[in-house]
C-alpha cells in the first residue's frame, strides 16, 4: 500500500445526518481519508455505513456538519460543481445497480460517456477494462444473463473506469463467497496500491481482521477510527477468527490472491486479468 | 420516424408504453393547429382584400321614380354633381343587367328590368388618397336629386372585417390552446418517464452525469415524437385543407372573394409540425431541468 499522505480526500466535522423526523442514524461522525489511504468501514447493520458512504459520494445532504470532498466544502460548492466531484468518486453499490437495459460494454461505459470522452476512447478503455475483468466474451450480455460474479465484476470495472481519486465499495463480499471475496479484497488492495483512496464498507470481520487497514467502527451512529494494525496471528492470540470450513478455502485463496490478485483459482473461470494492465490503465 | 435524432440512449425511453400515445395526440393536435393557422392567414388575405377592393370606391344610388321618363333626367342631373366633385377620379353607371345580376341571389332570376323598377347604380372611384366627405356628396345629391343615396360601403365592411377578426382571434385561441395542450401531454409524460425511469437517473446522477445529460435524451425522445406526430398531423390536414379549398371554389366568389392559401401560407402551415416538435423539446428539457433540480 502507498503510504497514506496528509492531503485529505474527504473529511466530515460532527456531521449528523437523519432521515425527516426520525432520530439521528449518523451523530458527531468527525474523520479525515487522507489521500492513498484503505479502510475498512464497519458495523453491525443498521449501523449507518450505507448511509455514510451516500454522504460521502454525494447521494445525501447532512442534517448537520462539515463535509469537505477534495478540498471542497460541500454546502457551499455551487451544485453545478457536484458532478465533476461526483466523477471522481468510483462506487460499488451495494446491489451493483447496474442498468439492465444496456450491455455490459455501455454499463461500463457510462462514466466516461456522462463526463463527454469521445466515442473512439470509449471503446478502446471500456474493451481493455472488460478483457482484464474477464468478460471480454461479454461485453454485449445484459445483466440479467450474467451471474452474480460477472456483476460485480461490471460493477467494478464501472466504478474504476474513470480512473476515480476516491473508491468506495458498499458490502462488496456480501453476494459472493469467501473465495471470491478475498480475490475482491487483494483487487482494492492492488487500486490502492496505484494511488487510489479505497473505503470499503463491510461486516465482514473476517476479511478486516486479516487484511489489517484502517477502520471506521460505526456503532449506533457514533464514529471511531482505528489505525492501520498488524495482522493478527492466530497461533500468538489463540483466537481462530474463522471456522475450520472456511480456513481450507481462504488458505487456498488467500495464498493464490498473494502471489496473483488477479490470476485464476482452482475451479473458478471467473478470472481478472494481469496486474500490469490495470497500472497502465490507471 | 426521426428514430436518427435518439442516438444511443442510457435510457430505455423508446420502450416506454406510456409515451406511445404521444404522437397520435401531437397529430391531432397538429391537425387542428394546420386548419386553425389556414383559416386565420386566409381570412387574413379575405379581409385585406375587402378593405383594399371597396377604400376609395362608393356607390350612388337613385331610386326609381313613379314616372320612368324622370329617371334618365334625374340620373344625368347626379352625373353633374360627380363630374363636378374634385375628389372623383372616375364613375361609371350600371348596366340595368349588372343590376339584375347583383339582385338575383335574393330576387332569383328576373328576365328584364320591366318586371321590376330598378334603382340606378353609379359606380364611383376616388383619386388615389382623395378624402371625401361622403355626407356632405349626399347632401349635395339629394339637393339635385331628390331620392338618391351614397354609399360609401363602410358599415358593412366594418361589420365583415369585424366579423372576420373575431373569427381569426377565436383560430388565435384554438392555437394557444393547442400549444397549451401539448405542453401538458409532454410535462405529463416526461414527469411519468422520470417516474419510470428513476432508479437509472439515479444512477447516472450519481456516477456524475449533469442535468442536462440526461434532460438531452428526454428533450431528444421528445423532438423524434414530436416530428412524428406533428408531420402525421400535417399529412392528415393538407387533404383536408384541400377539400375544403375545393368546396370554397365552388361557392360563389362575391361573398368569399379569392379564398386561397399564397405560397408563404403554405410554408408557415408546413412549419407547423416542426414548431411543435420544437415546444416537445423545450417543454421535455425544461421539465426534467426542474425535476433533477429538486436532486442534490
Amino acid at each position: 500500500m502507498e503510504a497514506a499522505s496528509d492531503e485529505a480526500i474527504a473529511r466530515f466535522e460532527n456531521v449528523g445526518l437523519r432521515y425527516g423526523l426520525g432520530p439521528e442514524v449518523l451523530r458527531d461522525v468527525s474523520f479525515a481519508l487522507p489521500k492513498g489511504s484503505f479502510h475498512f468501514l464497519i458495523g453491525e447493520s443498521g449501523a449507518g455505513k450505507s448511509s455514510l458512504l451516500k454522504l460521502i459520494y454525494l447521494a445525501l445532504k447532512p442534517s448537520r456538519g462539515l463535509i469537505s470532498l477534495f478540498g471542497n466544502d460541500i454546502a457551499v460548492t455551487p451544485r453545478q460543481k457536484l458532478p465533476a466531484l461526483r466523477r471522481r468518486v468510483g462506487v460499488v453499490f451495494q446491489e451493483f445497480r447496474l442498468l439492465n437495459h444496456l450491455s455490459a460494454f455501455d454499463n461500463v461505459a457510462l462514466p466516461l460517456r456522462v463526463s463527454g470522452a469521445k466515442e473512439g476512447l470509449v471503446r478502446k478503455h471500456v474493451s481493455e477494462l472488460l478483457a482484464w475483468v474477464g468478460l471480454e466474451s461479454h461485453m454485449e450480455a445484459r445483466p440479467p444473463t450474467l451471474s452474480g460474479g460477472q456483476q460485480q465484476r461490471v460493477s467494478i470495472a464501472r466504478a474504476i473506469i474513470a480512473r476515480p481519486r476516491l473508491l468506495l465499495a458498499d458490502e462488496p463480499t456480501g453476494n459472493v463467497d469467501d473465495v471470491m471475496g478475498f480475490r475482491l479484497m487483494h483487487l482494492f488492495e492492488e487500486l490502492n496500491r496505484l494511488g487510489t483512496t479505497v473505503v470499503i464498507a463491510t461486516h465482514n470481520m473476517q476479511v478486516v481482521e486479516r487484511l489489517g487497514h484502517g477502520r471506521l467502527l460505526l456503532d449506533e451512529g457514533f464514529l471511531t477510527v482505528k489505525p492501520p494494525r498488524p495482522i493478527p496471528d492466530p497461533a500468538a492470540t489463540g483466537k481462530d477468527l474463522i471456522s475450520d470450513g472456511e480456513k481450507k478455502a481462504l488458505a487456498v485463496a488467500e495464498a493464490a490472491a498473494v502471489a496473483d490478485p488477479f490470476g485464476n483459482f482452482p475451479g473458478d473461470d471467473e478470472t481478472f486479468g494481469d496486474p500490469a494492465s490495470l497500472e497502465n490503465y490507471l | 420516424m426521426f428514430k436518427f435524432l435518439l442516438r444511443r440512449s442510457d435510457l430505455p425511453l423508446d420502450r416506454d408504453a406510456h409515451s406511445q400515445f404521444l404522437p397520435w395526440l401531437i397529430a391531432f393536435m397538429v391537425f387542428l393547429a394546420v386548419l386553425a393557422m389556414a383559416g386565420m392567414l386566409m381570412l387574413n388575405s379575405v379581409a385585406e382584400r375587402w378593405d383594399q377592393g371597396v377604400t376609395g370606391t362608393l356607390t350612388v344610388q337613385i331610386a326609381p321614380s313613379e314616372d320612368s321618363s324622370e329617371d334618365d333626367i334625374r340620373l344625368r342631373a347626379a352625373l353633374t354633381v360627380l363630374a363636378s366633385t374634385k375628389a372623383i377620379d372616375r364613375y361609371e353607371v350600371m348596366s340595368d343587367s349588372r343590376v339584375l345580376k347583383l339582385l338575383e341571389p335574393w330576387l332569383g332570376g328576373i328576365a328584364n328590368s320591366d318586371e321590376l323598377p330598378l334603382p340606378r347604380l353609379i359606380d364611383v372611384e376616388l383619386h388615389s388618397g382623395a378624402v371625401l366627405d361622403s355626407k356632405q356628396l349626399a347632401e349635395r345629391l339629394a339637393a339635385k336629386v331628390p331620392g338618391s343615396s351614397v354609399d360609401d360601403h363602410r358599415v358593412w365592411l366594418e361589420r365583415l372585417v369585424n366579423l372576420i377578426r373575431t373569427v381569426q382571434t377565436l383560430a388565435t385561441l384554438v392555437l394557444v390552446f393547442i400549444a397549451f395542450a401539448t405542453v401538458g401531454t409532454v410535462i405529463f409524460t416526461t414527469r411519468t418517464g422520470l417516474a419510470v425511469h428513476r432508479e437509472a437517473i439515479e444512477v447516472l446522477h450519481l456516477i456524475g452525469a449533469q442535468d442536462a445529460y440526461i434532460a438531452q435524451q428526454f428533450s431528444r425522445r421528445a423532438l423524434s415524437l414530436g416530428l412524428t406526430g406533428g408531420f402525421l398531423g400535417l399529412i392528415l390536414g393538407v387533404p383536408t385543407l384541400i377539400g375544403i379549398g375545393f368546396l370554397v371554389g365552388r361557392m360563389d366568389g362575391f361573398l368569399m372573394p379569392g379564398l386561397h392559401l399564397a405560397t408563404y401560407h403554405w410554408v408557415i402551415v408546413g412549419l407547423l409540425p416542426i414548431g411543435v416538435a420544437v415546444i416537445a423539446m423545450v417543454t421535455a428539457r425544461l421539465t426534467v431541468l426542474r425535476s433533477l433540480g429538486q436532486m442534490l
